[in-house]
């Protein structure tokens, strides 16, 4: 097991808690699930140390907007890499709710998928292989293709606004 | 035509390159056989009852005559000498090899045609109008919609693991000849009282197991607006749409479950939060589009032409093909021929190499370059100077391209079946050959009139048996082929799913029934009415008596 983010492997410095055990002493970041977040938001929000959000298929990430700058970590589950709703979690938490934080990769994160969740705003990757591997897999995954068509929040230009550029050179120099 | 530039080169060369490495290591066992399924799947690679089949995309059903030529040349490299056109406009080769089709698909890049999401669970291939930007029935032509669809759902981050198949079929005519009502969006473009084009958004119809006519979802959306529409669409459908079930995954399920009303308050809430986003396209961007399928440029002509008149005269065999295939353009002058890929007795949409080459080279003698494949398995020359028509028929006569049938009881519809489909529960090419065969005379079949008769192999209506007016399912009862007959069914603008006539027939029984039922359309008919006229008023009992007697 392997997360790689921003080029490099990280230690996992989360504890993922399950909705019965105890809440750590302050210090410790812990990665919750949604359930348990909404039920106990305020002494999850009360403690130091961060908190961090597991959403899986079927999760509302509306239910996070309210208190989207409190989060730094939120997981989104892909609990087999052909469940495709977590790329419009990703989405949503970062285009329409300002999501700045850590938004991770977990579950069945495959090379071929990775390019996809970066440009559906996710940049941590949790990858069942070890370390050289992971890393050499996410780095191979995000040189797969340089050409894009859709607006996406990624900050990657389009293929479209890229032609747009080139026309308003084009029209200036012949201006 | 729309022309790549170096963007769309560039990410098709990146593409190749990428399925060709995940083949390496599907072949040097990286990848297992679970893993690889998806990645080829995303690629039109199927794996068949005897081999790969590769599915190679031919957006919205129009290529260039070089396009044309490279598919011939991929049948005669990479498979046995013939491909298969098929319902969503694309072509089929049912004989590829596995550690080839890397090598196909460069062939096929280097004259911009791919298989990108031609199978899998994404966006499929836009279709459309086969006879686009030269119907004389037109309020628009749908291509540059169509174009800036097939950029918008090209490796879509968000949308290409959805929880199944999505089609999206785009009419620009009030006259649908797209079955836009059986797709999972349909969009029929139309004016609103402004005087403004833009487009009915219909969600939600389908074939398969369950079929259903769409429903409206809105009624005028603007051209600029189309597409954040789209991606709101996508997105709930995304999120929503059944997972648990491969079987009830298709949106039609979901928009019948929740129904239409809850489907368009979610996506109209979600629209409303994208729709000022940047998929915005300004009315620059769509005039660049509708530039680059300007009309080809056309001769200033009369309407009519002598020679073409005399012509008609002296050949009744030309007759006869421009009366069943030749349809009216817009530019006086020209004509639209179509090329039916349905000879007596052959096998509905296959081609040959040969004549994959020759309809490339017509299509750059006669038609400015432009060929069509229409989703009833036929190919189209759309833009032929009258004067041409008789040069044209008797070079596609010498290819056995010339069968004047079009839209008549030989134009069958019928999916690979049992021959190749490894889903299949029958066989549907030797009985579409047969049912060919008994009504090959053209008179006859001209005395029939229209009628669209529609064969699957199964369940999963590939073949569209649900909309022919005659549809024939293929099943399998204790190791035996029968054939459920359903009558009534209709892809066009009044769109309606056949119904059950009652109990199959033995493979033996089913061309005499289908004969029967004609006869008795034939006994009932008032004057102009096509067969699906007369079942519209006299509904299912005569024809139910005529099967079944007193059964
Ligand atoms: C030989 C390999 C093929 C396989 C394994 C296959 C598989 C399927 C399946 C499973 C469905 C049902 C989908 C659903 O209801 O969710 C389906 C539907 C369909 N397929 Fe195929 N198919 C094949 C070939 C073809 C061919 C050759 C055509 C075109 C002639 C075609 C066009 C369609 C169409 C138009 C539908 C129904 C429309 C809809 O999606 O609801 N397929 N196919
Ligand atoms: S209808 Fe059935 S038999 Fe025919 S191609 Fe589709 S899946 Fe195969």
């Amino acid at each position: 097991m392997a997360i790689v983010k921003n080029d490099s492997v990280i230690e996992n410095e989360w504890v993922t808690l399950d909705d019965e055990s105890s809440i750590p002493e302050s210090g410790t970041n812990v990665l919750v699930s949604l359930g348990r977040f909404k039920a106990e938001r305020d002494s999850l929000i009360a403690r130091n140390g961060g908190l961090g959000v597991l959403l899986v298929p079927g999760d509302a990430p509306e239910d996070l907007a309210e208190d989207i700058d409190r989060f730094s970590l939120i997981a989104v589950k892909f609990p087999a890499y052909t469940d495709g709703r977590g790329y419009s979690y990703g989405r949503v938490l970062r285009e329409r709710y300002g999501y700045a934080g850590e938004m991770r990769a977990v579950g069945d994160v495959l090379r071929d998928q990775i390019l996809y969740m970066h440009r559906c705003g996710f940049d941590a990757y949790e990858l069942s292989d070890d370390d050289e591997t992971a890393l050499e897999k996410v780095r191979a995954a995000l040189r797969d293709m340089t050409v894009y068509y859709q607006p996406t929040g990624d900050g990657r230009a389009t293929a479209g606004s890229l032609r747009d550029r080139r026309r308003a050179v084009l029209d200036d120099a012949t201006s | 035509m729309y022309r790549y530039d170096d963007f769309d080169r560039q990410l098709l060369a990146e593409r190749t390159a990428q399925f060709r490495d995940q083949v390496a290591r599907r072949i040097s066992g990286e990848l297992t056989e679970d893993q690889f399924k998806p990645l080829r799947l995303m690629n039109g690679v199927y794996l068949q009852l005897h081999a790969y089949m590769l599915r190679v995309a031919v957006p919205y059903g129009t290529m260039n005559g070089e396009q044309m030529r490279k598919l011939g040349y991929i049948a005669r490299t990479y498979d046995k000498g013939y491909g298969h056109f098929t319902t969503r406009q694309n072509i089929q080769y049912n004989w590829p090899k596995l550690n080839e089709i890397p090598d196909a698909l460069a062939d096929l890049a280097t004259v911009e045609m791919h298989a990108i999401q031609t199978s899998g669970n994404c966006i499929r291939n836009t279709t459309t109008d086969q006879y686009a930007g030269a119907a004389a029935d037109e309020i628009e032509d749908p291509r540059p919609y169509c174009e800036l669809i097939r950029q918008w759902s090209t490796f879509h981050p968000e949308f290409t693991y959805l929880p199944r198949k999505f089609k999206i079929a785009v009419t620009g005519s009030p006259n649908d000849r797209a079955a836009v009502r059986v797709h999972d969006i349909g969009l029929r473009m139309h004016k609103n009282d402004a005087g403004e084009t833009g487009f009915e958004v219909i969600v939600g119809g389908g074939l398969g197991r369950t079929p259903f006519v769409g429903k409206t979802v809105r009624d005028f959306i603007g051209k600029n607006d189309l597409f954040s529409y789209l991606e709101a669409i996508l997105r709930v459908y995304n999120r929503f749409g059944r997972r648990d079930n491969k079987y009830k995954a298709r949106i039609k399920i979901l928009v019948h479950e929740v129904g239409v009303d809850e489907i368009r308050r979610l996506v109209e809430e979600e629209w409303s939060k994208i729709r000022d986003g940047s998929l915005r396209v300004s009315d620059d961007e769509i005039a660049q589009y509708i530039a680059q399928f300007a009309p080809p440029a056309f001769e200033e002509l009369q309407a009519n032409d002598p020679e073409f008149e005399r012509r008609k005269q002296a050949h009744p065999d030309f007759a006869a093909w421009v009366r069943s295939n030749v349809i009216a353009h817009k530019q006086p002058g020209y004509a639209i021929a179509n090329i039916s890929l349905k000879p007596i007795g052959g096998i509905p949409g296959d081609a040959t190499a040969d004549q994959m080459e020759l309809v490339g080279d017509l299509a750059d003698q006669y038609s400015f370059g432009d060929v069509r494949v229409t989703h009833e398995q036929n190919l189209v020359l759309p833009h032929v100077k009258k004067a041409d028509l008789f040069a044209l028929w008797a070079e596609l006569n010498s290819a056995l391209l010339a069968t004047a049938n079009l839209g008549f009881v030989t134009d069958i519809i019928a999916c690979p079946g049992l021959d190749y489909c490894a889903l299949a529960t029958a066989r549907s090419i030797p009985l579409s050959q047969r049912i060919s065969e008994r009504f090959g005379d053209l008179e006859r079949q001209y005395d029939i009139g229209e009628l669209k008769i529609k064969i699957s192999g199964c369940i999963n209506a590939c073949g569209h048996h649900h909309v022919g007016h005659i549809g024939i399912l293929g099943l399998d009862k204790r190791g035996k082929e029968f054939y459920q007959i359903t009558l009534g069914g209709d892809a066009s603008q009044d769109a309606s799913i056949g119904k059950i006539a009652g109990a199959g027939f033995s493979e033996a029984e089913v061309v005499d029934a289908i004969e029967a039922l004609i006869t008795r359309y034939i006994d009932i008919r008032t004057v102009g009415e096509r067969f699906i006229d007369t079942y519209r008023r006299v509904g299912m009992d005569p024809f139910k008596e005529v099967l079944y007697g007193d059964r």
